[in-house]
This record gives structure tokens, sequence and C-alpha cells, in this order.
């Protein structure tokens, strides 16, 4: 019987085990993935909003403010890059006036420092490659942009080694109230906890309709996104954003910490909970609508594209509460944009939440920071020699894309939660994310997944389960 | 009288080549622009011949699998009998580049020859 | 610091035959930087046969064709570092590297050679739609697994792009045991050698479906299956056309990319054509001392054409090397030593190798590489000298996965009185 058990190990969910570890709980995330991160916080826009876009009032305006404020500490605390570089909503004609200072009064009344409204010729001198239409733009100086494999992962690992247990490959099947206390049936037995915190993404309603009988509804919204490599990261510095419309925040061109520069995300509502495919039209539109902000985009420097899902509730709103008619379970849902800006403020919620009915006591040892993969790059000519010298494995490069080493490759499979799979190595350093896509290193980290862990070349997953990269060996069929 | 349309590929023209045949023998080529597409298409219908290359497993070497090669081309009809011939071979290192891996294979008369060091 | 006459960034086709030139032509101190294990490059996983025609005037597999270079470098004590990757080559030609038991390093050349080679294409770059699960690879990294570990990447194949990898790769598979259901590709011609589409394809009835590409792919952890579909000129999809093939596996051979990010950094010229530095009559970048060959100057598809034009490009490091040893007395940038004149690519022609010549620095003999647009029938190859036509020669077919060459000479060069272009160009018949 565990104190706590959350759903989910994305960026919400592991928020939450991150703020719990703080007392002394026994707490579980069961992920039916194979790995952190491999839902809605992998396939997103990666950035922190300056908290303009949310209702007044709203706590979804609540929390993106106060979690983009929080972003600093943490994002020191936890050793992964952040950068306030500052974002620009663009409007192009005096008829769309009335809805940027519709924009900024929201914001200044979400409490969102610094907002102004730049004259054409002020974005034109902060971003030459505006479009040539801009009439005005709102700029907010506190948007800024993260990595959220990072961020999901170093919150993960930090709850881990603050005591908290992850459960990989076990998916929820079937949730039941039991006296005081919930039993969960899952594709790995029977989990019981006191507490519930359902941060099941693109599922939550349904983990929630199993408790309850108020049903909510949780519609996955694709967006598709090109990401574009890194000779095009510079193209322009800001996060570039179009007026909003019913659909949500439009288009975006944002450079990312890594330095790519990132375009989408369209908005299309589907019933498949897993329909993570791009579609043609989907791609077509982004890269179309992604000119209309941002003039000669080198769209033929496109690496690679995706799609995520919003978990789009029907209500617009974070539901983030104990659900009134199953006590002690805990609502984390419809966790759409700004999730990912919000996420450290949805772990304080939660948190809050649930001391308030426990009384937990805090655990003296808690410990907030962790250390993030050394980086090669990060370092001095002198400490990266020593570095060489103590672990020579540093000295060598199995990812030439980004310069990625066998020593930060070891780390990422070794540390605390450490990779299994090529997207599990490839999320904590970068290897096969470069502009080759992993051609040249997928080999070459498939064998070190295997000798490290122990396992057959032919059981090596890109993302596990059935992903198996190899599927014999030559003639065995013949 | 047999008539077969093969691609001539003694160059990038790829001239479309029609091969008569009678009883065995071959009576005309067309479709040729040059003399070497007659003589590719004569051999071509009446005893064409590849040379077959692939790995066989290596032990206690430096790598898992050495790439090999047949010594001369092999009858084409004869090259899926040569890859199930070499499905269990496996040779110990070291090998040595042109070393027989494995002689007359699949009765062709061809040796198997290593066409890589493996140390 | 270390210092070397020569460093060559790449120890595969173009980097050796560059160092075994080089050496030939009087250079002791030569290093070579290989990022492998081994030297040979890409060739020791090309294990088919083809290779040398030209070269050695026999049939050679990628590994065999290797091993006559890397025994030439060998023999002529030619210095490597394997396992070696290069971060960094300044404008002053300091080359920063490293490796588990060097760390990292500097090296200080007078000249430099790159010879890095290409890359392929990804899926990405296509903005193929669909899933992105296990199961996608791009030929080369599949050639890898089949031809060097021994191992099966799938069962049943769908190739897109007819590139003579994805070609060749169809057959290796086929032999060894997997189904290739189709190959398509984008363009109405194929990418690839005619040789290869008739001894990999039809040797085993695997269909070649031109004028079609993937447009989805199925399977959320493992490719179940993808749609292909004809396009219009235009490349747009033709509706009605769509067809599922069920398949484990899609192989991409859809195009090389010359790996140039170190020439960029050191702020080389690259043509935004071949992707590669723009290079003179010497195959000298736009910074001076630094030469390039084989695949990172442009992608070649034969070996033998690599092996020439990078002992090219070692004699001419060699001669840089000596003539700057002789503090550049006899060649320089004096006004005696003529000016570069532009070779314009046109009529069909998309470019050029080398972009320029000084007549008076070109060898007797100076042959240009180029590739055409599009595929001609019956046209003639000219070259003009300013507009005074010097060669006109009929030619039955060209096509653009096939590179061409014209050769030019020195003394004609240099009679022509006010040369202000050279141009190669495609003429109808």
């Amino acid at each position: 019987m565990y104190d706590v058990i959350i759903i989910g190990a994305g960026v919400s969910g592991c928020a939450c085990a991150r703020e719990l570890a703080r007392y002394r709980l026994n707490i579980c995330v069961l992920e039916k993935e194979e790995d952190v991160c491999c839902g809605t916080s992998k396939a997103n826009s990666a950035i922190i909003h300056a908290g303009f876009d949310a209702e007044a009032g709203s706590l979804m305006a609540e929390l993106n403010v106060r979690g983009n404020y929080l972003m600093d500490q943490l994002s020191r605390d936890l050793d992964i890059p952040f950068r306030r570089i500052g974002s620009l909503v663009i409007c192009r004609s005096e008829a769309e006036l009335p809805g940027l200072q519709a924009l900024l009064d929201r914001g200044r009344e979400n409490g969102v420092p610094d907002l102004s409204i730049l004259s054409r010729d002020e974005v034109k001198a902060m971003e030459p490659n505006i479009t040539d239409d801009i009439y005005a733009a709102l700029y907010a100086p506190t948007g800024g942009i993260i990595c959220p494999f990072e961020l999901n992962i170093a919150l993960a690992e930090n709850a881990f080694t603050n005591g908290v247990e992850f459960r990989f490959n076990t998916k929820v099947l079937n949730i039941e109230h039991k006296k005081d206390f919930y039993e969960l049936e899952t594709s790995d037995g029977v989990y019981e906890a006191r507490y519930i915190v359902n941060a099941a993404g693109v599922y939550a309603d349904v983990f929630h309709n199993m408790v309850s009988r108020n049903r909510i509804n949780i519609t996955p919204r694709r967006g598709d996104y090109c990401l574009l490599d890194k000779s095009a990261g510079a193209h322009v510095s800001h996060t570039i954003f179009s007026l909003p419309d019913k659909l949500g925040k439009g288009i975006l061109v944002t450079p990312t910490v890594h330095g790519n520069l990132l375009l989408g995300p369209t908005a299309i509502d589907i019933e498949d909970r897993d329909g993570v495919n791009t579609t043609a039209d989907g791609l077509s539109q982004v890269l179309e609508k992604a000119g209309r902000n941002v003039k000669d985009l080198p769209l033929r420097q496109v690496i690679t594209s995706f799609a995520g899902l919003r978990a789009h509730e029907d209500g617009h709103e974070f539901i983030i509460e104990e659900v009134k008619d199953a006590e002690g379970f805990i609502d984390c849902a419809g966790i759409e944009s700004p999730g990912l800006t919000s996420c450290p403020a949805i772990g304080e919620r939660v948190a809050q939440i649930l001391t308030e009915k426990i009384h937990p006591e805090e655990k003296p040892d808690f410990c907030g920071t962790r250390e993030c993969i050394a980086k090669p790059s990060d370092l001095t000519r002198e400490e990266y020699q020593r570095l060489i010298c103590e672990h020579p494995a540093y000295g060598n490069v199995i990812c030439r894309c980004e310069t990625i080493t066998e020593g930060e490759i070891l780390d990422a499979i070794h540390r605390p939660l450490g990779a299994r799979s090529l997207d599990g190595v490839k999320r904590r350093t970068r290897a096969g994310m470069g502009r080759c896509q992993s051609g040249f290193c997928s080999p070459r980290v498939m064998e070190i997944l295997s000798r490290e862990l122990n396992v057959s070349m032919a059981d090596i997953t890109k993302s596990g389960g059935n992903s198996r990269i190899i599927m014999g060996t030559s003639k065995d069929s013949l | 009288m047999n008539k077969i349309n093969l691609i001539c590929i003694q160059c990038p023209m790829g001239c479309p080549l029609t091969v008569t045949i009678d009883e065995g023998i071959v009576t005309n080529v067309c479709g040729n622009t040059c003399k070497r597409g007659e003589i590719y298409a004569r051999k071509e219908v009446t005893d064409p011949t590849r040379i077959v290359t692939s790995t066989v497993r290596v032990t206690g070497g430096d790598t898992p699998v050495v790439s090999v090669k047949t010594r001369t081309d092999i009858p084409k009809g004869k090259i899926f009998d040569c890859m199930r011939a070499l499905k269990d071979v496996s040779v110990s290192a070291p090998v040595h580049i042109g070393d027989v891996v494995v002689s007359d294979i699949a009765e062709t008369g061809v040796d198997m020859i290593a066409t890589k060091n493996a140390l | 610091m270390i210092s070397y006459d020569i460093v060559i960034i790449g120890g595969g086709p173009a980097g050796l035959a560059a160092a075994v030139s080089a050496r030939q032509n009087g250079v002791r101190s030569i290093l070579i930087l290989e990022r492998d294990k081994e030297l040979g490059g890409i060739l020791n996983q090309c294990i088919h046969n083809g290779f040398g025609l030209h070269t050695f005037h026999e049939e050679l597999t990628g590994p065999e064709y290797a091993a006559r270079f890397i025994d030439q470098t060998e023999k002529l004590k030619i210095e490597y570092k394997l396992n070696t990757m290069v971060l960094d080559i300044s404008p002053e030609k300091t080359v920063t590297a490293m490796n588990r038991a060097d760390g990292l390093f500097e090296i200080q050349a007078k000249a430099v050679i790159l010879a890095m080679g290409c890359r392929e294409r990804s899926r990405g770059a296509l903005n193929i739609p669909g899933y992105r699960p296990a199961g996608i690879f791009s030929a080369g990294t599949a050639q890898r697994l089949v031809n060097m570990e021994g191992y099966l990447p799938g069962r049943t194949v769908v190739i897109l792009g007819s590139g003579d990898i994805g070609l060749i790769m169809a057959r290796r598979m086929t032999l060894e045991g997997a189904e290739v259901k189709v190959v398509a590709e984008l363009m109405p011609y194929s990418g690839g050698l005619n040789r290869n589409i008739v001894q990999c394809l039809d040797d085993y009835d695997i269909p070649l479906k031109l004028s079609h590409t993937v447009i989805d792919i199925k399977g959320r952890e493992r490719v179940e299956g993808v749609t292909i579909a004809e396009v219009d000129k235009n490349g747009k999809t033709i509706p009605g056309t769509e067809e599922d093939y069920p398949c484990d596996t899609l192989l991409l051979s859809v195009g090389l990319i010359p790996e140039n990010e170190l020439s960029r950094q050191m702020g080389i010229k690259i043509s935004p054509i071949t992707s590669g530095p723009e290079v003179n009559e010497s195959l000298e970048t736009s910074v001076e001392g630094v030469f390039a060959c084989g695949n990172v100057l442009h992608v070649h598809d034969l070996v033998d054409f690599v092996s020439q034009e990078a002992a090219t490009a070692g004699k001419r490091a060699a001669e840089y090397v000596r003539s700057s040893s002789e503090k550049r007395n006899t060649r320089g940038s004096g006004a005696s030593d003529g000016y570069p004149v532009p070779v314009k690519a046109k009529g069909g022609v998309r470019y050029t190798v080398p972009m320029s010549i000084t007549p008076s620095r070109m060898e007797e003999k100076q042959t240009v590489r180029f590739r055409v647009g599009n595929i001609y029938k019956n046209c003639y190859v000219s070259v003009y000298l300013n507009e005074y036509r010097i060669q006109h020669r009929k030619r039955q077919i060209l096509a653009p996965g096939e590179m061409e060459e014209v050769s030019l000479n020195r003394e004609q060069l240099l009679q022509y009185p006010d040369l202000k272009e050279i141009t190669v160009k495609i003429e109808e018949a």
C-alpha cells in the first residue's frame, strides 16, 4: 500500500512527484511507457509562456504566471537549460490592434510583468526577419524557452533520488475506490494507494471517469511541428506568435534552447489518444503559416517533423482538485498549453491539496538539486582534458552531428532512471537529434546499450514495447 | 522462336534490347546502338552470370562478420544456392583478403573468398 | 603544438588517395585523422562488387578497393590516427581533434585536405508524414547493420528512392532473406546506375515505381506499412493512386549531402548547389591552403573518380606546401600569376567542379566534372571560352545519376585573349 500513486510520468506527474518527495510519504509513479516524458510532454512547443493568453482569473492564468516565475530557480536547481528570450505576438494591421491591446490588458491583469506594445520599427530592429507586413507586436520579455525532455527527466530523477518509486511499462487498466484506499489493476498486477494523483494527460478523463459520476471529457488536439537544423536556429531570436484565434495560439516560430528552429503547431481535434502521426496537410500548414510572420524561412533545413497531442478539456481549464465524489483522488487534468510552463506550480498545487489532507512530516534530508549529464561543450578546455583523462569515454564521439560522446551516453544509461532505449538516450543526451537524425550513431548507441544493459542487440528498442530495431540475423530465414 | 527483352547495362544509355532465340541459339539482337550491347545480350540470354557478395560469421576476430565474394561470376540461377550454402559458415580469425572461405560453393566450381581482413 | 605539413580530415577513399598522392609528390609530413576504428570509410560497408574498373581495371568489392589504398598508405608509412574526431579547424589551419587516448589536442597544419565524405538525407528532410516508429532506416544505416554486423534490420521492406545505395540494399536484403516489395522513386527517372537497376532489382523481380513516393507511414512501435502514391510533374500526390504496402521496414535512399560542418565553421565558401566548398583548379577552397576532394566536395557515383580527384588535391596540396616553404616566391598572388576565370554551368549543367580556373596555374589537362539536371538524349556537351565554342561533343545520353566530365587544355586557355568566363553547357542537336 502506497500513500500516493501518481498516474503518468509526464511533466505534471513528475513535478507532483518531486514536490511530494519533500515529505515522508510512500510514493509511486505508474507509467505505461518505458520511460518518462513519452506523451504530451515530449512533443510540444518547448515554450515557457509569459502568461497573457489565459482568461483572467482562471487557474490556467494563475499557474502559468506562477510557473513562469518559478522556472528560474527550478532550472538552476535541476541544472537544465532555460532562457528568457522574450516573446512577440505579431499584429499585421491596425484592425488587429484591439486584439493585441486586449492581450496586453489581460496579461497585466494576470500579473505578467513588463509587457509592452512595440511599433513596427521597434520590432524590426529586434527581429530583422519578421514579416514586412508587421504593424505592431506585444512584447513579453519573460517569455522563455526550455528543453521539455530535460525538464521532465530532471524532475523525475530528482523525485527518484528523494525516494519516489517509478514503475514503467505499467498501464493502469482499472481503478476501484475501496473503503479508504484505491485499488489499481495494471498490466503489472495490482497496486494500492490511499491517494491517487491523476496526471494521465490525454487519458486523464478515462481515469477520472472510473471513479466519478461527474464525467469530464478530454479531446486529443493534435499539433504537427517541423524542426529545423541548427544552421537555421538564429533566424529569429524571440518566440514569434500570431494573434490567437479560437483554436489556440496559432503557428509559432521559435528558437530552441539547443539552437534549432521550431515551427508549429497545427490544431486538429482527433479521437485517437495515441494518434501522434503527422499528416501531409498538417505539415504543409505549418510551413505555410510559419512563413506569414517570419520571412525567408530556410525550409530546406527541416530535419524532422513530429506531432504532439494537447489534452484539451471541454472547459479549456486546468482541473487540479480533489474529485468531489472520490475522496483522495486528485485530478491533474486538462493540462494543455501552458502546461509545460505551469508544471512547477501544478506540483505545488497538488502537494498543497494533499498535505492539507495528510499532514505529512517534512523530510529533513530532501535534496532539491540535481546535476545534469556533464556536457563537454560547457567545460573549459582544461576541464574537458581532465574529464577525458579520468574517463576516456568522453573522448569518443558517438553522435557526430551533436558531438555527443560515449561518456555522456554511459551517464545517461547509468544515472537514476537511466535510459533503456535509443529514444531514452536521445532525450537525455541529444545523440541522434541532429541533422542526420541518428543515421550514423544509432548502430553505435545500440551497441553501447546492449553492452551496458547486458541485453542482446535484437532486444534493443527505439522506445520500448515492440519497437525493436533489428528483426533477425542475416540468412536466418534461408 | 523466342524473343527476350533486356535493358543493356553497358552504358547509361540503357538501350532496350530484343534478343531472338531459335532452339537455344541467338539468331538476332536488335535495339542496341553499339557492338557492346550485342555482346552483352548474347551472354545475358545464353549464360547469365553474376558475382555474389555476402558475409560470413567470424569467431575470435575484431569483427562479427567478414565480407566474401565468389572469386569469379557464377550462374545466375545458383545465387540462392550459394547464399544457403553460406548460411551456417563460420570462420576463425585471422582471415585475410583472398582467403578461401568455402571452396566450390554450391557446386559451381567457384570458391568463395574473403574480401576483407578480420584479425 | 604538434605540426604537420598536410593534415587530411577523413581516412576514406578520398583521404587515402590524397595522402598517397601528397607523399608521392614529395611531402613527408602527413597525418590522416579518421573518426572510425579503421581506415577505408564507407567502402568498408560497400561489400558489393563493381569498384575499381577505371583505377585497377578489375572489379573489386568496396573493402578490397579500400585495402589497395590502405596498403599503399602503410607502405609509404603515412601516419594516421583512428577513432579521432576533428572538432574544429581554424582559418589559420590549427586543427582541434579528440580521441580517447590523447584527449583534446591541437595540430598545426601548413595545408589541410578536407575529405570528410557525405551523409544521407533523412526522413525529416522529405517531410514524409505518418508515425515515427522503429523500422525506418537510411539505406546506409541498414547497409552497416547487414554488412558489418550481420543483422537483418527488417523482413518485409519498402525502399523509397532509387539512388545506388537503395538499389544495392534491395539486392543485399533480398539475398540475406528479406522480401523487398517495391522501390518507389519520386522522380520520373532513377537516380541510380542502369546496371544496378538490372542487377539489383530486375534480377530479383523487385518492381521500381517511378514518379511514386511514400505519403504515409503506419505503425506506432514498429513500421506496419506504408502508403505509396503516384505524383504529378510537380511532385504532388495524384489522388486515387494510393496503394498500401504492409511491411516492417522502410529504407530511405533519397540523396546524399556533403558533410561540411567543419568547412562552414572555418568560413569556407559553400556552393548552394553542390553543398560542397567552391574550389579552384587546384581543388583549393576559398581559404588558402585548404583543399577538398571526394564526396565532401560533391557527391560522386564512382569511387574511381573520387580517387582521381583526391590524387589531384594531394598533389596540389603538396605543391602548396612546397611553395609556401619557398616563401611563395614562385606562386602566390603576384600579377604574373594570372587571375581566376569563373567556370559557368549553363543550359542543363547543374554545376561544375572546379568553379574557377586560373589558366596559368592549371595542369596541362584539367578535368572539369559536372552533373546535368535532367535526362538529355542526342545532345552536345559544349565548352565556351567567352562566346567562342571550343568543344562540341555529341552524346547519346546524359543522366543526372551519372557524373560527366570535360577536359580543358592549358595552352588553349592561355592563348585565349581576355578570357572572362568558361562555360559548360548542354546544347540540343
